[in-house]
C-alpha cells in the first residue's frame, strides 16, 4: 500500500473519529460523554506506559506519581487568583501560587513539562535499576509525590486538595490531545530511536554490545513517557474539578497497567482497543454495586465489587493470555486491506 | 528528652522493627527463590489479622486458639495463592509474575472490603498486654515486650527451618541455583509451596500483632507495611534472611526516632521508608548483606 493511501486513509478516519464526536457532543447524554472523554485520558495515559514498559522494557509504577504532578500544576495555572483565594483555608497559598495563571493549553503543556521534569530527576538515578527494582523505586517515587502534596499546603492545599477545577477539557481537547499522543509516539517508534528503544527492550545488553548509549534512550523514553502522564493528569483534573492526594494512590497505576497489558504489551493499536474496552467495563462493572433487581428478588448492591471482577480479570489474563489482546501486532492499514483481499480471492 | 522517654522510645522501635522485620523475611524468602516481588504479601498480613478477629467475634474461640488458627489458615492461602496465580507463570518472564501478584494483592483487598466491609474494626487485645508495668518511672506496656518476644520466637524456628532441616537445605538449594537443584532430586515444587507457607505464617503472625499494637483492622492495613517491610528487605539485601531481619529493625528505628526527635517531620513519616529505598538502590543496591546477582546475558 503506498504512502499516500496511507495518509488518505489516516485523515477519512480522523474525519470520520470527528464527525462521530460532534454528534456525540449533542446526542449523547452527560454521562456517556464522560466515559467518552475517560476514554480519551486513559488512552493517552496507557500510550505513555505502553511507550516506557511495552516498547522500552521498562517496567514503571510511577505513572500515578507523574499524573499527580500534571494535574497539580495545571491546576493552579487555570484558577483564577480569586477562587484561589477562596480555596487555600488552610494556610495561605505562595504568593507565586497565587497570581500564576495560565491559558489551558498552556497550562496543560506546563504539567506535562514539569512531569517530564521529574522523569529525568528521578530517572537519573533510577533507570540504572533492574526492571522489578525499577518498578518498586518508581512506585516509592509515586508515594513520596503523594506524600508531599499531603505536606505542603501552600502549594497544594494539603489533604483537602482542590475544588472547583474550571472544566475545559471537553470532548475536543481530550481527544486532541489524545491525537497529539498517538501522533508522537508513533513517529517517535517508526523512527530509528523506536528500533533502538525495542532493541533495549528485547536485548539490553546486546544493545549496549552494539554501541547504544542505553541509558540515554532509557531517559529518552522515560520522559516523553512522563511528560504524557503528566497530560493526562492535567486533562484529568479538568475534567473531574476536583483533586486531592488521595486520588492519585496505586490503585491509579494498576488500572492503566491492566489496560496495557490486555491491550498487548508493544502494541499501540492494542492499547487504544483496551483503553476503549476496559474504560467501557468499569463504567458498565459498576452495575454490580449498584442493587440489582433479579426476578423480583432484591440483590443488594455490593461495594467494591467491581474492582473484584477487575483484578480477578488481570489475573486471568495474565495466566491465560499473557501477550493480550494485540500481543506485538499492530492494526494498521495494510491489515485490514489483506483481509478484504483474501474476501475476493 | 530524658532517659525514661528515650526508653520507651526504643522498645517502640523495637516492637515496630521486629513487625517490620517478620513481613520482610517472607518477602526475602520468596524473592530468593523465585525473584519474584510477591505483592499479595501485604495482603496476608491483612488476612492474618482479620482471621483472628473472625475467630474471637464469630467463633467464639480463645484468643491463643483464634491467633494459631488464623496463623495456619492464612498460610494455607498463602501456598493456594502460589499454585493458581504464580506457578503456571514459572516460564514467563519474571514480570509476568509480578503483575499476577499486582492482580492478587488487589484481589484479595478487594474480596476483603465486599466480604469484610471497610469500617474500620476494633481489635479484642487481652488485658494482660495493656496495664502498664512503672518502674523508676518508665512506663513499659507489656505488649511492647511481648511482640519482640514473640517475634523473636517465630525467627529462630525459622532459623533452625532455614538451616537445620533438610527442607531448609533445599531452599538454600533453589535460591542458589533452581535448574540445577532439579537435576538434584530437590522436590522443587514442594520445597517452593513450604517456603510460600513459612513466609505467609509470619506475615500473618505480624499482621496479628500489628493489630495489637495499633487496634484498628481495615482492608488496606496491610499495604504501607507491606511495602515498608519490602524496603527493610532490599536494605538489608533481598535473598537474605539475616538481612531481613537487620532491615526491618533498622527501619522501625529510623521511623520512631526520626519523629522523636524531629516531631515536624511526622507528616513524612510514610515517606521516609522510600527515601531509604531510592537511597539504598542508588548506592548500594545489593543491600547490606545481599550477594551480588549478575545478569545473565
Amino acid at each position: 500500500m503506498r504512502r499516500g493511501q496511507i495518509i488518505l486513509f489516516n485523515c477519512l478516519a480522523m474525519i470520520a473519529a470527528g464527525l462521530f464526536l460532534w454528534l456525540a457532543k449533542d446526542t449523547f447524554d452527560g454521562y456517556k460523554i464522560q466515559i467518552l472523554n475517560l476514554i480519551a485520558i486513559n488512552i493517552i495515559l496507557a500510550l505513555s506506559l505502553n511507550l516506557i514498559y511495552g516498547f522500552t522494557g521498562l517496567f514503571s509504577l510511577g505513572h500515578a506519581g507523574f499524573m499527580a504532578i500534571g494535574a497539580y500544576v495545571c491546576s493552579i495555572l487555570i484558577m483564577t487568583p480569586d477562587q484561589k483565594d477562596m480555596l487555600f483555608i488552610l494556610e495561605p497559598a505562595y504568593d507565586w501560587v497565587q497570581n500564576a495563571q495560565a491559558p489551558f493549553l498552556a497550562a496543560v503543556i506546563a504539567g506535562g513539562l514539569a512531569a517530564a521534569l521529574a522523569g529525568i530527576i528521578v530517572g537519573y538515578p533510577l533507570l540504572r535499576l533492574g526492571d522489578d527494582y525499577l518498578g518498586i523505586a518508581t512506585l516509592g517515587f509515586a508515594e513520596i509525590v503523594r506524600v508531599l502534596a499531603n505536606n505542603f499546603p501552600r502549594l497544594t492545599n494539603g489533604a483537602l486538595g482542590f475544588k472547583g477545577i474550571p472544566d475545559y477539557a471537553n470532548l475536543w481537547w481530550n481527544f486532541g490531545w489524545c491525537l497529539v499522543t498517538l501522533y508522537v509516539i508513533v513517529r517517535l517508534l517508526q523512527s530509528n530511536t523506536g528500533n533502538v528503544l525495542k532493541a533495549i527492550r528485547d536485548d539490553e545488553a546486546a544493545a549496549r554490545a552494539m554501541g547504544v548509549n542505553v541509558f540515554r534512550y532509557k531517559l529518552l523514553s522515560f520522559t516523553v513517557g512522563a511528560f504524557f502522564a503528566g497530560v493526562g493528569g492535567a486533562l484529568l483534573a479538568s475534567l473531574l474539578t476536583t483533586i486531592d492526594p488521595k486520588m492519585f494512590l496505586f490503585t491509579l497505576t494498576f488500572n492503566i497497567l491492566m489496560i496495557v497489558v490486555a491491550g498487548g504489551l508493544g502494541s499501540l493499536s492494542g492499547t487504544v482497543m483496551a483503553g476503549i474496552g476496559i474504560t467501557v467495563l468499569l463504567e458498565w462493572l459498576r452495575v454490580v454495586e449498584n442493587p440489582v433487581d433479579l426476578f423480583g428478588f432484591e440483590l443488594p448492591g455490593v461495594p467494591g465489587m467491581r474492582m473484584v471482577v477487575f483484578s480477578l480479570a488481570l489475573i486471568i489474563i495474565i495466566l491465560f493470555r499473557r501477550e493480550g489482546l494485540m500481543g506485538m501486532r499492530e492494526l494498521s492499514w495494510q491489515s485490514v486491506a489483506r483481509v478484504f483481499s483474501r474476501g475476493k480471492a | 528528652m530524658n532517659s525514661a522517654m528515650f526508653i520507651q522510645h526504643m522498645l517502640n522501635s523495637l516492637t515496630l522493627g521486629s513487625l517490620y522485620a517478620l513481613v520482610a523475611i517472607g518477602y526475602t524468602m520468596v524473592y530468593g527463590i523465585l525473584r519474584l516481588i510477591n505483592f499479595a504479601h501485604s495482603e496476608m498480613f491483612m488476612l492474618g489479622a482479620y482471621f483472628v478477629f473472625w475467630g474471637i467475634t464469630l467463633g467464639q474461640l480463645p484468643w491463643p486458639v483464634a491467633m494459631a488458627l488464623a496463623i495456619a489458615v492464612t498460610a494455607s492461602l498463602g501456598v493456594l495463592v502460589d499454585q493458581v496465580a504464580y506457578r503456571p507463570l514459572r516460564d514467563a518472564p519474571r514480570i509476568s509474575a509480578l503483575i499476577s501478584s499486582i492482580g492478587v494483592s488487589f484481589f484479595l483487598q478487594n474480596v476483603a472490603i465486599v466480604f469484610f466491609q471497610a469500617i474500620p474494626r476494633e481489635v479484642y487485645r487481652p488485658q494482660w498486654l495493656e496495664d502498664p508495668i512503672i518502674t523508676h518511672g518508665v512506663r513499659i506496656l507489656p505488649l511492647t515486650l511481648f511482640v519482640p518476644f514473640l517475634s523473636l520466637l517465630f525467627m529462630l524456628v525459622l532459623l533452625w527451618i532455614v538451616y537445620r532441616t533438610k527442607a531448609g537445605l533445599g531452599m538454600r538449594a533453589i535460591s542458589k541455583d533452581i535448574e540445577t537443584s532439579y537435576l538434584m532430586g530437590v522436590p522443587v515444587n514442594r520445597i517452593i509451596a513450604l517456603t510460600f507457607g513459612i513466609g505467609t505464617a509470619l506475615a500473618a503472625a505480624s499482621g496479628i500483632m500489628w493489630a495489637l499494637r495499633y487496634p484498628q483492622l481495615q482492608p488496606m492495613m496491610g499495604t504501607i507495611p507491606g511495602f515498608k517491610a519490602f524496603i527493610a528487605a532490599v536494605f538489608g539485601g533481598i535473598g537474605s534472611i539475616p538481612g531481613a531481619v537487620i532491615g526491618g529493625l533498622a527501619l522501625g528505628f529510623i521511623e520512631i526516632m526520626t519523629v522523636a526527635f524531629f516531631p515536624d517531620l511526622a507528616g513524612y513519616r510514610d515517606a521516609f521508608a522510600f527515601v531509604l529505598l531510592i537511597m539504598v538502590l542508588m548506592f548500594k543496591p545489593t543491600g547490606l548483606m545481599g550477594e551480588r546477582l549478575e545478569d545473565k546475558v
